[in-house]
């Protein structure tokens, strides 16, 4: 980090106060016909915390990829502390003392904190001396880490330590952030930005890649915002409102979610009564005790950081894993932990997995057969009779599908795999929707989709439940489930919390449920007896 | 300049049909060099092998009782392969297909009526499955990887097939050598004009059309077909994958214990240690270069056929070792599964790399 004031060679242009460290200027990415980034420019001052905002989709990640150099630009150039240079590997980022921190972690679950970070680097002599070189940076930089923890026993945010000090260990100039707060707790979030801010204070730049406004607002000097591969705005977030930003991106206003009437207590119609499901491997999370109850007409959200249990709940609740215990799950008043999917769909349930593309829908299947998918025992319309299917019903039921939920696509029925996230993701609630479930689970909902579908998606989630159905979502963007639960729950190692109205959650109160692990749990269960002792008094 | 995959956003509908062209023609390519290399002159040596077959009418029915065989089991394997099971044992399951089946010659031998022979076609069935459930069951209960245990007991069932030939089912009136008594009257298939064609191939043929039937238009091909692309997606649609190994095991077994009993019943006319040359193994290559589709499984077969005929023709016009087919077929399978690349990426030439120069 003491490199940034060596003597440079080269002379600045006259006018300009500051050799910006890192500037691209006119690069333009093509993959055959679709361009990714457009003539985009960029410049980023030493020590300056540098957003780069924009939709999914609108060419950060391939911009970033480019000055990590694991892609090449098809125009352009970059500028390292004014030099032209060419970027054309990772490992000649790295030499220039370029560091990213990616959103999906590579790290080896079985090994130990310093193996996963001698693997990374190129020259290991010593790997006790590493140990002892990774407990002073992560000190210094209050990111506590021990070097001798087994990846599979730490939280996310822990893990996302690793990678920012293996990073820290080549003394980078600039750091990459690739959404880093998508994974953390309010909390670790308030940590990391304290880390970045000091280590801006030093002179390191960092590119900090976020579509979460109110953070940028926070922590950043300068933002360039993308939208379709084009740069439409260099700004300074901390003078820009919100709203504004959001109109940046979106090159529109984002419509807010209507509210909600008043709600009315329906029947029950999920019901989870001590639900265990064991680990299926190793590093798995196993389900202990989930007790819930969903009522029709309200909108129940689990808030929780990933990997804490989340899609084994979602496949308990599918019956894609059934239990032992028949009466764990009841769906309408029915018994149905022995019962599959199918089964369940009977009842009148219908259900969204968090990963679109293998799950939700089947990649290399046109729309109309993806429909077939999950309505193949349940609706007329789906298009089969007598174990024959039926094309054209088919095709017209996902003609309907598309149109009600503005699936946009090149071509009318494509192949799933075509789509933009958020258009199958339109398509595959849709589908749901469509078939006018009493009772609906979405794990995920607007998981890497554009702004514009994640509010379509949460208006139609919001309305479905006021026209008399139960919604579960299950969640880690808090910012979603605020805008449309009646109640938030927290999942935490496979521990449900109790659901509190959402009008007396708070974000602390979250935070403090999803680090369950710290005590939290116990507490959580305590509450519980707490309030069955207090229904017995009565 | 270097040459790049690029990914399509679609599979490509054009490559798809002419992938398999471009495998045939790449092959033909590559047997012009492989001939050139032994010394005989290349179109000379194409022609003698993939040609002349064709010549005659003779050679044309021949063509098409070798087909069958590859036929009935070939659109068998191409739904298994289809559902993400792979069955490499097609042979073994023929193999005891025969012996299911030749139990009803062996020992009812006085017994002829059409219900000889519909036994005898349901017993081959019979054998091919059972044979079959033993790799299905065994991946679906221990996990056992399923390729393994099928190929190894394609050898089990050749020796089970050499002992009762030599031993207990040997003709006792057949001087010693190593074949069953011969078939006669309804324990054969009814031939079709007076040549070696026989009625198999019509039976291939209906089989083929019902799979085609099958794959295209009901639940259960759309069952086969999301749990070979998306496993979690078919878990999601509510099918089992458990019951999908067994009934795809089940299917492809069964048809190539039919093309077993129907073989033996047909041309061979009797057990003996040899009944077939590798249509069990042919078939996996047939069933590739069909796409994996019951109806392109039958032109597969067909070209397959050519092979071995082509084999046979090279034996005597260029002196060349009948394992030439072989050879062949091993590089057409290569070049299919090459070729098929270029469904879903393109090539694209690259010259030179626009920043590369800057270091």
């Amino acid at each position: 980090m003491t490199a940034a004031t060596a003597p440079t060679e080269t002379v600045p242009p006259a006018g300009e106060a500051i050799v910006p460290l890192v500037e691209a200027r006119g690069i333009v990415k093509r993959f055959g016909t679709f361009t990714a980034n457009d003539h985009v420019d960029l410049a980023i001052a030493p020590g300056e915390i540098h957003a780069l905002l924009g939709e999914n989709g609108a060419g950060k990640s391939t911009l970033v990829k480019m000055i990590y150099g694991s892609l090449q630009p098809t125009e352009g150039r970059f500028f390292w502390k004014g030099e032209p240079v060419g970027i054309t590997d990772p490992n000649t980022a790295r030499r220039l003392g370029i560091g990213m921190v990616f959103q999906h972690f590579s790290l080896f679950e079985a090994l130990t904190v310093t193996e996963n970070i001698a693997l990374a680097l190129s020259d290991v002599a010593d790997i006790n001396a590493l140990a002892n070189r990774i407990a002073t940076v992560s000190r210094d930089y209050g990111l506590p880490l021990e070097p001798r923890a087994t990846v599979a026993d730490l939280s996310v945010g822990e893990r996302q330590r690793i990678e920012i000090v293996r990073c820290l260990l080549q003394e980078p100039e600039l750091l990459i952030m690739d959404e880093p707060t998508a994974v953390l707790t309010p909390q670790e979030a308030d940590q990391l930005f304290v880390t970045l801010e000091r280590l801006a204070g030093e002179g390191c730049a960092v590119l900090y890649i976020s579509h979460r406004l109110e953070e940028v607002k926070r922590l950043c000097h300068a933002a360039t915002i993308l939208r379709h591969g084009k740069v439409v705005g260099h700004v300074d977030p901390r003078v820009e409102t919100a709203a504004g930003l959001a109109r940046l991106m979106v090159g529109a206003d984002v419509h807010a979610v209507r509210p909600r009437h008043a709600r009315t207590a329906g029947p029950t119609r999920l019901h989870l009564d001590r639900l265990d499901l064991p680990a299926s491997g190793p590093f798995a999370v196993a389900l202990d005790r989930v007790t819930l109850e969903l009522r029709a007409g309200e909108v129940l959200a689990i808030a929780g950081v990933a990997g804490n249990g989340q899609s084994e709940l979602f496949d308990a609740i599918s019956g894609e894993r059934t239990v032992s215990r028949a009466d764990a799950v009841r769906i309408d008043g029915r018994d149905c932990g022995r019962i599959g999917v199918t089964g369940r769909r009977e009842l009148g349930a219908a259900f969204v997995p968090e990963e679109r593309l293998g799950h939700g829908a089947v990649p290399a299947f046109r729309l109309s057969e993806n429909v077939i998918l999950t309505r193949h025992a349940t609706c007329e319309d789906a298009g089969l009779r007598a174990g024959f299917i039926d094309a054209r019903r088919a095709g017209s039921t996902a003609a309907r599908v598309s149109e009600a939920f503005d699936v946009r696509k090149g071509r009318p029925d494509p192949e799933a795999r075509s789509l933009s996230g958020g258009n199958l993701q339109k398509f595959v609630v849709g589908r749901e929707l469509d078939r006018r479930p009493t009772l609906l689970v979405v794990n995920q909902p607007t998981w890497g989709v554009d702004a514009g579908a994640a509010a379509l998606i949460r208006q139609a989630l919001v309305d479905l439940a006021a026209d008399g159905s139960a919604v579960l979502v299950i969640s880690q963007d808090l910012d979603e489930i605020f805008e449309i639960a009646d109640r938030i729950a927290v999942i935490s190692r496979g521990r449900l919390s109790p659901a509190y109205d959402a009008h007396v959650m708070t974000l602390e109160k979250i935070g403090l449920l999803m680090g369950g692990a710290h005590g939290g749990s116990d507490r959580i269960d305590d509450a519980e007896k707490l309030r069955e002792a207090d229904g017995h008094a009565h | 300049m270097r040459i790049e995959l690029e990914k399509r956003a679609e599979r490509s509908a054009v490559m798809a049909w002419a992938s398999p062209l471009v495998a045939v023609a790449a092959t033909f390519v590559t047997g012009a060099i492989i001939f050139a290399a032994i010394g005989i002159p290349p179109l000379k040596g194409l022609y003698v092998f993939f040609f002349e077959p064709l010549s005659s009418l003779w050679s044309l029915e021949e063509l098409v009782v070798k087909a069958t065989p590859l036929i009935l089991i070939g659109v068998g394997l191409s739904v298994a392969y289809r559902a993400n099971v792979w069955n490499i044992g097609a042979e073994g399951q023929l193999t005891a297909g025969a012996l299911a089946g030749a139990f009803v010659p062996i020992f009812y031998n006085s017994w002829q009526s059409p219900a000889t022979l519909v036994a005898m076609l349901a017993l081959g069935v019979l054998g091919g499955m059972v044979w079959a459930l033993i790799p299905a069951l065994l991946k679906i209960r221990t996990g056992a990887n399923e390729i393994l245990v099928s190929l190894m007991l394609v050898y089990v069932s050749q020796l089970l097939l050499d002992w009762l030939v030599r031993g207990p089912w040997r003709d006792p009136h057949g001087y010693n050598f190593p074949k069953s008594v011969s078939f006669e009257g309804w324990q054969t298939i009814p031939t079709i004009g007076d040549g070696r064609l026989n009625l198999g191939i019509v039976v291939a043929l209906a089989v083929a059309v019902g799979l085609a039937v099958l794959m295209r238009h009901t639940l259960k091909g759309f069952e086969v077909r999301v749990l070979g692309e998306a496993p979690r997606a078919g878990r999601f649609a509510g099918f089992s994958s458990d019951r999908m190994t067994l009934f795809v095991f089940l299917l492809s077994g069964g048809l190539a214990g039919l093309a077993g009993i129907v073989e033996v019943a047909s041309t061979v006319g009797q057990l003996q240690p040899n009944i077939s040359p590798g249509y069990g193994f042919t078939a996996i290559i047939v069933a590739f270069l069909g796409r994996l589709d019951p109806i392109g499984v039958v032109v597969a077969a067909l070209m397959l056929a050519v092979s071995y005929l082509g084999g046979e023709a090279a034996q005597v016009a260029l002196g060349i070792s009948d394992k030439a087919a072989r050879v062949f077929q091993g590089v057409l399978l290569f070049w299919v599964l090459a070729c098929d690349t270029l469904i879903l990426y393109r090539l694209r030439i690259v010259r030179g790399a626009p920043a590369a120069e800057g270091v």
